[in-house]
């Protein structure tokens, strides 16, 4: 059923701080906090007040325009505090966490249960929220048909979790999960592998297939472009690979799970290697249980391309499977524009020498090595960039908010991230991501 | 460790201030910013704009610096009072004479472009409250290089003005342009000023001065001999190494070869541009010499001289060498599509070497083929963009069928 996807554009970030293959567990966290924002365009309504006794995979709110999809605590324990934002969004819902405190029991469901039986489940279960769609790069609409559904099964972004290494020995989990997505949809459910080592190789009810290249050939994105592009009126649902244990362990056992591993990376760690811990931990917990060489760190949860900037007191985000400590890059640097530098990464051979050590670990900072400028340089975009798409075109049309050349050039098929290496090598320093999330919110808004 | 921290003071103090962004061109021209990234990707690659004009530049200093002796060189050559020079390394060539002569003029040239360029940048930088932008780095490098030795300054600064502002600044600035800069410049020059812009006189230093003396000289390029059907005295290693009137920079084809290998290895210029250019102008200049070989014209018709020229000599005189390697491939006005930028600069060279042959009043066909292909760029573009959407189109089609 395999076939072997190449991809020759593309760009491997290597970077310092790789984590080690040992899992440790750092101490329990004290609280869990789920911010909303995790759920682009997600409004919760609140179903539970301050103050409120849960058990782990109670219901917390709702979409209030999709009613049906739930969000449920990850954990027992109470609900402290809801804070709140400007306008009085709910930023961030913290749970001091019981963890004795029991778990609901939806019940175990049957690999040959109905489409519909299916649905149900995860949508009660409060599983939902992890199967996302193109177009947009939401949570999924479930009523939706997907064509098909595609799953990564390998990370290819600097530092990111080695999905062969934390997901072995779950592919009991992986298969009931799989099984049930299948039957949610008229195609097939596909899934990236590095190779026959990945714990997907023996699963069925998917079509594997081998990807190899440079990144982003592990970005579900490079995955759809190839095999089934996203075309006016489809839609495809995508699911990450350390969400399918969990949902896959509902399914299996009927309680919520929340227990992830995740790597620990980056220069600024200085024991590099993966923690097992679980979704909206405090990042404290691995963090400094790992150590923090220094004091000015930017703290990433997710990968540095995607991921977000955390507070050394927040939280793991809900579909992160990956931390990040890198130092601040905040201080100027003299001449820094025009003399040759070795120590950090350059797509160019613009007096910069990053092209002579292919294999070299780079340790780079949060500086953007220059200012924000319109755009100048061509076909640099292209040389990094795998998918049938004009990038900066669409960009530009993302910019004007040109809404019929934006659907012309395939707004439909692409997330932010797959604009992720286009921004990091952008001469212009152009922030790509934010460019084609706002386009992507457009759309959606003017459209649906 | 002081200079740093007063900078950085200053900068806090001129935030938000009209002048910020004079200030701010000033302090990141020392020290590269303190920003760090706010959103997607955390981590950014070291390349800015800053750095990518920085290494055009770098690819145009040789050219200045050939263009510099060459003016004192072509100079004493015309007076008679040195020898020509043998091979590329001969004294004749490199020496102070050569060198102080050529800076007393060349040098002019450049602090006016630079000055009057910069300050027009600044200006509108201040007014519309934009960063100043690089673009003008290599522009002001460009300008001159590619006018005639004795130009006035005070017409180059005239020219700078409108280039910068009609060239770039009506646009919104440096990658919102049409037409490049530099070449707009030019093309003022050339219509403002014909007679300091061709001709056989202005490409000596000094010869315009002394027309109609007994000291008279003459500095006729090339390609003027060429569309008056005479001879040219000059060899093909002339040609080649540069030891030819023409304008400053734009004579030694093989420093403008290094400099073109310079820009494909460090993935600055764009090598598509510059072979598709060379491919464009043999093809046309082999299409003239088979008009010539099956006898449609003889030696009596005005074209004779140009057209009968071997297409491979089209690239070694003139300019077009220099404008394929360093005009054509200005990414803001050049085709920004991979494919475009084929036909975009096979184009420019076909036009060039057209426009060479038959406008025998002003045999430089490059500047206006470079212009005329920078406004057809967004139509090429458009075209190739239209390709991937009908793709995707099709795409639709056959699944909704």
């Amino acid at each position: 059923m395999s076939k072997d996807i190449r991809i020759k554009k593309g760009l491997d970030i290597r970077l310092v701080g790789k984590a080690e293959k040992t899992i440790s567990e750092g101490p329990r966290s004290r609280t869990i906090t789920i911010r909303p924002s995790d759920f682009h365009l997600v409004t919760p309504k609140m179903v539970v007040k301050e103050g409120a006794i849960l058990q782990a995979g109670d219901e917390l709110f709702y979409s209030k325009s999709q009613e049906s999809i739930r969000f449920v605590s990850p954990v027992a324990g109470t609900l402290t505090e809801i804070k709140r934002g400007a306008r009085r969004v709910i930023t961030d819902l913290i749970i001091e966490a019981d963890y004795n405190g029991g778990s609901k029991d939806f019940g175990s469901l049957s690999a040959s249960a109905s489409s519909d039986d299916v649905k149900q489940k995860l949508l009660s279960s409060g599983l939902w929220p992890f199967i996302k769609q193109r177009p947009y790069d939401v949570v999924a609409n479930p009523n939706s048909e997907p064509k098909a559904i595609f799953i990564s099964g390998m990370a290819t972004a600097p530092l990111a979790a080695d999905l062969n290494f934390t997901l072995a020995g779950k592919e009991k989990e992986l298969q009931a999960a799989v099984t049930a997505l299948s039957s949610l949809t008229a195609g097939s459910v596909h899934v990236s592998i590095s190779g026959s080592e990945s714990p997907f190789a023996g699963l069925s009810h998917i079509k594997t297939h081998v990807v190899k290249g440079p990144h982003p050939a592990g970005n579900v994105g490079t995955l759809i472009n190839k095999l089934d592009p996203v075309n006016k009126g489809e839609v495809v649902w995508t699911v990450a690979a350390q969400d399918l244990v969990i949902i896959g362990e509902l399914l299996l056992t009927g309680h919520f799970n929340p227990e992830r591993i995740i790597s620990v990376a980056g220069s600024s760690v200085k024991t590099p290697k993966y923690y097992k811990t679980i979704i909206g931990a405090e990042v404290a917990t691995f963090a400094y249980d790992a150590g923090i060489e220094g004091e000015n760190n930017r703290f990433i949860s997710g990968d540095v391309l995607t991921g977000n900037k955390v507070d050394p007191k927040g939280a793991l985000g809900y579909y992160a499977n990956s931390f990040v400590a890198i130092p601040e890059g905040d201080d100027y640097e003299f001449f820094g524009w025009n003399k040759p530098v070795f120590d950090k990464i350059s797509p160019s051979r613009a007096l910069t020498f990053s092209w002579m050590q292919p294999k070299k670990r780079y340790d780079l900072d949060t500086n953007t090595n220059g200012e924000h400028r319109a755009f100048v340089v061509t076909g640099n975009y292209e040389e990094v960039f795998p998918l049938d798409i004009y990038p900066m075109q669409i960009l530009k049309s993302c910019m004007v908010n040109d809404l019929d050349e934006m659907e012309a050039l395939g707004m439909y098929e692409v997330a932010p991230e797959d604009f992720a290496l286009t921004e990091f090598i952008c001469v212009s320093k152009q922030p790509h991501q934010q460019i084609i999330r706002e386009g992507l919110d457009l759309m959606y808004k003017e459209i649906g | 460790m002081g200079l740093k921290q007063n900078l950085h003071k200053l900068k806090l103090k001129y935030e938000g201030k009209k002048m910020a962004p004079a200030f701010n061109a000033l302090h990141t021209f020392l020290y590269s910013p303190n920003e760090t990234t706010h959103s997607g990707s955390h981590i950014r690659a070291v390349d800015d704009l800053k750095r990518t004009m920085n290494t055009v530049i770098l690819a145009l200093v040789p050219c200045l610096l050939f263009g510099i002796f060459n003016a004192g060189y072509q100079h004493y050559l015309a007076t008679g009072e040195i020898e020509a020079a043998a091979g590329f390394f001969s004294t004749n060539f490199w020496n102070w004479d050569n060198f102080a002569m050529g800076a007393w003029t060349v040098l002019p040239l450049v602090v006016v472009s630079y000055g009057v360029g910069l300050l027009v940048e600044f200006i509108f930088a201040v007014i519309k409250g934009h960063e100043v932008e690089e673009g003008y780095l290599v522009t002001g490098m460009l300008v001159p290089l590619i006018v005639p030795i004795d130009i006035p300054l005070w017409m180059l600064a005239v020219a700078v003005v409108f280039g910068v502002v009609i060239g770039k600044e009506v646009f919104g600035g440096t990658g919102m342009n049409i037409l490049n800069p530099a070449l707009t410049i030019r093309a003022f020059l050339f219509f403002a000023y014909p007679t300091w812009m061709s001709g056989d006189k202005v490409w000596v230093h000094q010869a315009v001065e002394r027309a109609g003396t007994p000291d008279a000289i003459s500095g006729e390029t090339i390609l003027g001999s060429y569309a008056q059907n005479a001879t040219v005295d000059y060899d093909y290693m002339d040609m080649f190494l540069g030891f030819i009137p023409g304008s400053v920079g734009e004579t030694s084809k093989l420093l403008i070869i290094f400099g073109a290998l310079f820009l494909i290895f460090t993935k600055i210029g764009s090598w598509r541009i510059i072979l598709s250019t060379l491919v464009g102008a043999l093809v046309m200049g082999l299409i003239f010499n088979g008009v010539v070989d099956a006898g449609w014209i003889d030696n009596t018709s005005k074209f004779y001289g140009l057209m009968s020229v071997p297409f491979w000599q089209h690239l070694i005189i003139g300019s077009i060498l220099f404008g394929a390697v360093y005009m054509a491939t200005d990414p803001v006005t050049a085709s920004q599509t991979n494919k475009g930028k084929y036909i975009y600069g096979f184009l420019i060279g076909f036009i060039s070497i057209m426009i060479r042959v038959f406008n025998p009043a002003y045999p430089e066909g490059g500047f206006l083929a470079i212009l005329l292909m920078n406004v057809f760029a967004p139509t090429i573009d458009h075209y190739v963009v239209q390709g991937n959407v009908k793709r995707r189109m099709k795409r639709l089609k056959v699944k909704t069928a």
